[in-house]
């Protein structure tokens, strides 16, 4: 059971920490990306505001999905032994 | 297990704040005669909420120089026009489909605004209540933290879209275009054939992870939003007359005002986020891939 145990917490951090990873790099992209076009015409900045929220929301999904997954293991733990 | 006299554990006060208020317990994994009541009536009052607010606006609204209110549900109004006209280009489809994209923006904003409450608000209340109407001891008021409402949202948004792909495309065309989309189609009939299984199967699984990562991303915010709630309170339950226990208190209130404020940026993010993604797969079932 203690096996189990430490197994679901081990699986619940690589969830959480793989998933940020992803996300992180992504954001930091579509960031860097954003600050470029916005300095090149700074005209569509707002309009481009607008859609990197938008894309900030999507990028995120998978991420907040496994720590959703992630958490929901670690309080009601459905893997008994 | 808790002892005598003593509150839950921590790890019960989660668990206890994670149940549903069902009408009877699951059986199996999936199990569709199971209804989580309380989300069904917070999700159904809201809407009802909704609906009469925006029919006050409608009714009081006037064509001189408008009051606060009206100015309101106007600029949300224009918003919700704006990104409808962007994205569908058909004006008889965008008569339903931008009434329903206000309509889904107001009702996921106000069923993620109910995380804003406090944890124990409304469940200390039902404590007091339920059982003595002979209803379970359990409550939770986050209609999007249900996974059954989020996925059936998103169903709706998928119907919506098949019912609009039959009806701009012809039941035809729409075939044809299940077949031929996205790789192309061939004059040799063996490769049309093996094109077709292959562009079939490409489009179901665009449907299904379309559908299911709509409902999953909203589920998953406000889900964790939660459980970041929860365990804040957890926090402050800690607190006691001691140096620990006073930080605690201190970690609790500011963990929970920074938590507050950018879960107010979230909840808003991910109403909006719906909308769009319905507005593009409902535009997606306009145009031709």
């Amino acid at each position: 059971m203690e096996n189990v145990l430490g197994l679901v917490a081990l699986a619940c951090g690589l969830i959480v920490g793989l998933g940020a990873i992803g996300a992180s790099i992504g954001i930091g992209l579509m960031g860097g990306k954003f600050l470029e076009a916005s300095a090149r015409q700074p005209e569509l900045m707002n309009d481009l505001q607008t859609k990197m929220f938008v894309l900030a929301g999507l990028i995120d999904a998978a991420f907040l999905i496994g720590v959703a997954i992630a958490l929901l293991f670690a309080f009601a733990n459905p893997f008994t032994l | 297990m808790s002892a005598e006299g003593l509150g839950p554990t921590p790890g019960e006060y989660i668990r206890h704040h994670l149940v549903h208020m069902t009408n009877k317990t699951q059986e199996s994994i999936v199990d569709f005669s199971v209804i989580n009541i309380d989300s069904v009536v917070v999700s159904v009052v809201l809407g009802m909420l909704i609906c009469f607010v925006l029919w006050r606006a409608a009714r009081k609204a006037h064509a001189g120089v408008p009051g606060r209110f009206q100015a309101a549900v106007e600029i949300l109004v224009e918003m919700v026009d704006s990104q409808a006209k962007g994205v569908i280009h058909n004006a008889a489809s965008r008569k339903v489909i931008a009434p329903m994209a206000l309509t889904v923006f107001l009702w996921i904003f106000m069923m993620n605004f109910m995380d804003l409450l406090p944890v124990d608000l409304l469940p200390a209340a039902w404590h007091v209540v339920g059982p003595a109407l002979g209803f379970k001891d359990y409550l939770r008021v986050v209609p999007s933290a249900d996974l059954s409402t989020t996925l059936g949202l998103a169903v709706s948004v998928l119907l919506m879209c098949l019912y609009y792909n039959v009806k701009i495309k012809g039941v035809g065309g729409w075939a044809h275009e299940l077949v031929s989309a996205p790789f192309g189609t061939s004059k040799n009939p063996i490769f049309a054939v093996l094109l077709g299984v292959i562009n079939f199967a490409m489009q179901i699984i665009e449907f299904v992870a379309k559908t299911v990562s709509h409902g999953m991303r909203l589920f998953g915010n406000m889900f964790a939003g939660e459980l970041v709630f929860m365990l804040i309170a957890l926090l402050g339950g800690y607190a006691a007359l001691s140096l620990t226990g006073g930080l605690f208190f201190v970690g609790h209130l500011i963990a929970g005002t920074v938590w507050a404020i950018f879960h107010i940026l979230i909840i808003t993010l991910q109403a909006f986020i719906f909308m769009m993604l319905a507005l593009i797969y409902l535009g997606q079932a306009h145009d031709a891939h």
